[in-house]
């Protein structure tokens, strides 16, 4: 079993690569694979509970923890109460330490 | 003993957020006290070039002072001083066939010149590789 660190970095609106990596993250703890989804910079517009289209909702039916960086939030001015609460605010440091928490962990940015 | 990052990065300063990013998640692994190396690659030769200028905002009306626009060039020398006083590893290489494309060889003290080779070794020598590519 792997061990999988996804980085979306981009707005679901933007384009309809993310939700194909919001799918790979969703169909990886499918097979069994051990998967954490962390958005970064436009990334984090997805974690609101009012964006349209249940972005997440694979990601999370599939219980892949999902992480916001609290500085996009901050920039963005997402408040928690504006948060799905399924998704979790993180300090960057806690991407480098998901990084680096076990060898072999392969790490995706999108 | 400490672990190393071995971080690409191919964005070209001031054009996105990835730039940003990849210093927070430096400076993040550097507090740490983790090693990092750092291949820049592309775009991204251009982050240690020296020439670069703060600017006033011509829109705002304020000065070069006060608008304090930071360059990527001093982002780059505080990550250095950070490892320095954290007493680990900051390696950056500048990809040298990307540096002479653009003319970008004139750098703030603390990068080399280097290669894909270089990151190659890097991958399989690291705990860890984080690849930044641009959109």
């Amino acid at each position: 079993m792997g061990r999988y660190i996804l980085i979306e970095s981009r707005d679901p609106y933007e384009s309809r690569d993310v939700p194909y990596f919001y799918d790979l993250a969703a169909e990886l703890a499918t097979q069994g694979e051990r998967v954490t989804l962390f958005l970064v910079q436009n990334g984090a517009l997805a974690s609101r509970k009012d964006a349209r289209g249940d972005l997440l909702g694979r990601v999370l039916q599939n219980e892949v923890p999902v992480l916001v960086d609290s500085f996009a939030l901050r920039e963005r001015g997402i408040e928690d109460s504006e948060r799905h609460q399924s998704v979790k605010p993180a300090e960057i440091g806690s991407l480098v330490d998901l990084i680096l928490a076990e060898g072999g962990t392969k790490v995706l940015w999108h | 003993m400490a672990k190393t990052l071995t971080i690409c990065i191919m964005e070209p300063p001031y054009e996105s957020a990835n730039s940003t990013t990849s210093m927070r998640i430096i400076d993040a692994a550097l507090q740490k006290g983790i090693n990092v190396n750092v291949f820049a690659y592309e775009g991204a030769v251009s982050l240690t070039v020296k020439d670069q200028k703060p600017h006033p905002n011509p829109v705002h009306g304020t000065s070069v002072e006060e608008e304090k626009h930071p360059t990527t060039k001093e982002l780059v020398a505080g990550l250095f001083e950070l490892a320095k006083e954290k007493g680990v590893k900051l390696d950056w290489i500048n990809c040298g066939l990307c540096v002479d494309e653009r003319g970008a060889g004139n750098w703030i003290e603390g990068p080399r010149r280097g290669g894909p080779a270089d990151f190659h070794k890097w991958v399989q020598e690291s705990d860890a590789t984080l690849v930044i590519p641009t959109k």
